[in-house]
């Protein structure tokens, strides 16, 4: 099971701190299909990161199948890292854009050395996933930029199932794609779940596909142990958080860019 | 009154390492003062290509066939100059994301009237005018105009480029993608913005791949896939039975129908078919589609369609 626990994070912004999620808890089965709505800003994607273990909480405990996270982003162990997963909203960001499309689908085993790309392994498996997400090995070959939206997020989902995640986190996998293609993308993960009993997360803005897809749906106001902040508050904070992210950043450039 | 905008035969090519990407295939529509077109696809099917050749916002590598007029006068191979003047004066873009598309260092109020000016207004002209349509969206310039876009609500945010597009009272408003990433009540806004801006007698061009908002907005649509029209006609047609039998698959996609995908995938566009683009996928496919490729035929309610079941009408 993974299992988030009273999760609080928030972001430093230019009046104070940005509480993007407060309190919230929320726990994921194997096999399950869970889906995760609330409007934009409500700390989705932040819990979402959490539970990936890409972020560290201000506060609140993530374990996976019983082992808990004490560390987070690179510095968490590969082994655990794998096991849960994040397909992200937009895979033009997602992917480097200098990554033919193979190399992108590969680019997690590589970079955990779990193979070397020239490894016969690596085609076969490479083959083996573009083939279940849907991609002819044409694509493969090219760069980004010459696919589509949609074929570049089924390389998205090969890329982050081909480590054999336990649990797999989509955050807004679909919203901009045509609903075939959203269709495409669920079935093949719908297949992928009955054969390895895959959790599933499924964030999304959109509640009918959440009612229809999964099996149980939680609102995020309603996991936050304090929450109580109106909706438009919470897009007012998601754009500050942003803003606050962003100057950190600049602030963080420019630190390094002066001489010691 | 004659039609405002007409698109003739609009072929759009891009010459690239891999050969001629056709990225719209002799596309034909017309949009009256006060109409609301939908442009509908796939990602990657020459939605966005249209509303840029539009706007002639395409890059240096590519070919433009085919004809698109405003008022009678032709925008393609049109003069610089002439064409920023027309551009500026009576058409505008509502850009996909509103954030993004404004600059985030510098306050709302400068950048608000500096594009108003571009449309030639003068800055007295531009604040009075500006004041007046944030006033009609329940925005207060003096309150927004010492503020940064990232300070502002998404349901602000949207508000705020669509007075920027509606400032010069263009003829013409493109709104790409409008809804893309937004949450459900913000959607609900911006299609009611949307209504109102084709109420106000701009012709209207709607491109998106949200089929919920396209229901929702009505007025025309045009299905595209594979850089073709394939069916053309009311919204509300489209939705009761699509003539085209991607438009009725496309639909059992939704999840709140079948949820069930098209098999396959759309064809590359540097290596289009000479038959029917969507025979390899069509469940209702027999010998000729295979063999030509359809026109656009007249089906019920008004619609035309790219197949050849009602090539026999």
């Amino acid at each position: 099971m993974l299992r988030a626990e009273r999760i609080s994070k928030s972001y430093r912004a230019s009046g104070g701190h940005v509480v993007a999620v407060d309190g919230a808890s929320l726990q994921l089965e194997r096999g399950q299909r869970l889906g995760l709505v609330g409007p934009s800003g409500s700390g989705k994607s932040t819990l979402a990161q959490v539970m990936a273990m890409l972020l560290a909480p201000d506060d609140g405990s993530l374990t996976v199948d019983g082992d808990r996270i004490d560390v987070w982003g690179v510095h968490c162990r590969c082994e655990l890292r794998h096991r849960v997963q994040l397909v992200f909203q937009s895979p033009r960001m997602a992917v480097d854009p200098r990554l033919r499309v193979g190399e992108a689908i590969l680019e997690p085993l590589v970079a955990s050395r779990l193979l070397a790309a020239r490894d016969a392994e690596c085609a076969v498996l490479l083959h083996d996933w573009a083939t279940r997400v849907g991609l002819t090995y044409d694509l493969l070959e090219r760069f980004p930029h010459e696919v589509s939206e949609g074929q570049l997020q089924r390389a998205c989902l090969a890329r982050a199932l081909i480590v054999a995640p336990r649990y797999l986190i989509c955050d807004e996998l679909s919203s901009m794609l045509d609903v075939s293609t959203q269709a495409a993308l669920l079935e093949a993960i719908a297949a992928i779940q009955a054969e390895q009993e895959l959790g599933v997360l499924l964030i999304t803005h959109d509640r009918v596909l959440a009612d229809t897809w999964c099996g149980e749906v939680a609102d995020i106001r309603e996991l936050a142990a304090r929450s109580g902040e109106g909706e438009a508050d919470a897009t007012q904070r998601h754009a500050s958080a942003r803003a606050a992210a962003l100057s950190a950043l600049v602030r963080g450039r420019q630190r390094r860019a002066m001489p010691p | 009154m004659s039609a405002l905008l007409e698109v003739d035969a609009l072929s759009v090519g891009f010459r690239t390492r891999r050969g001629i990407v056709r990225a719209l295939s002799e596309a034909s529509v017309a949009i009256e003062p006060g109409e609301l077109l939908l442009v509908v696809g796939e990602s990657g099917s020459g939605k966005t290509v249209l509303a840029h050749t539009l706007l002639s916002l395409l890059p240096r590598n590519v070919d433009v066939a085919g004809s698109v007029r405003l008022g009678g006068t032709e925008l393609l191979g049109l003069a610089p100059a002439a064409l920023r003047e027309l551009r500026a004066r009576r058409m505008a873009l509502i850009p996909q994301s509103p954030a993004s598309s404004l600059n985030p260092v510098r306050t709302l109020g400068g950048q608000l009237i500096e594009g108003a000016r571009a449309r030639g207004l003068s800055e007295e002209q531009a604040r009075r005018r500006l004041r007046a349509l944030l006033g009609e969206l329940g925005l207060d310039f003096d309150f927004i105009g010492g503020r940064y876009i990232h300070q502002l609500s998404g349901g602000m945010q949207q508000r705020i480029v669509n007075a920027m597009a509606l400032v010069g009272e263009p003829d013409v408003v493109i709104a790409d993608e409008p809804t893309s990433g937004l949450d459900s009540e913000l959607v609900e806004t911006t299609a009611a913005q949307l209504q109102e801006i084709s109420a106000r007698g701009a012709s209207l061009l709607v491109i998106t791949h949200d089929l919920r908002l396209a229901q929702r907005l009505a007025g025309w649509i045009a299905l595209l896939y594979a850089s073709r029209i394939v069916e053309l006609g009311p919204t509300a047609a489209f939705f009761e039975a699509p003539a085209h039998p991607y438009g009725r698959e496309l639909l059992r996609a939704l999840p709140e129908r079948e949820g069930k995908s098209i098999p396959g995938m759309a064809p590359e566009l540097t290596a289009l078919p000479g038959h029917c683009a969507f025979a390899d996928r069509c469940p209702d496919r027999f010998d000729r589609c295979t063999e030509a490729l359809p026109d656009l035929y007249p089906a019920p309610d008004g619609v035309l369609a790219r197949c050849f079941v009602h090539a026999a009408r």
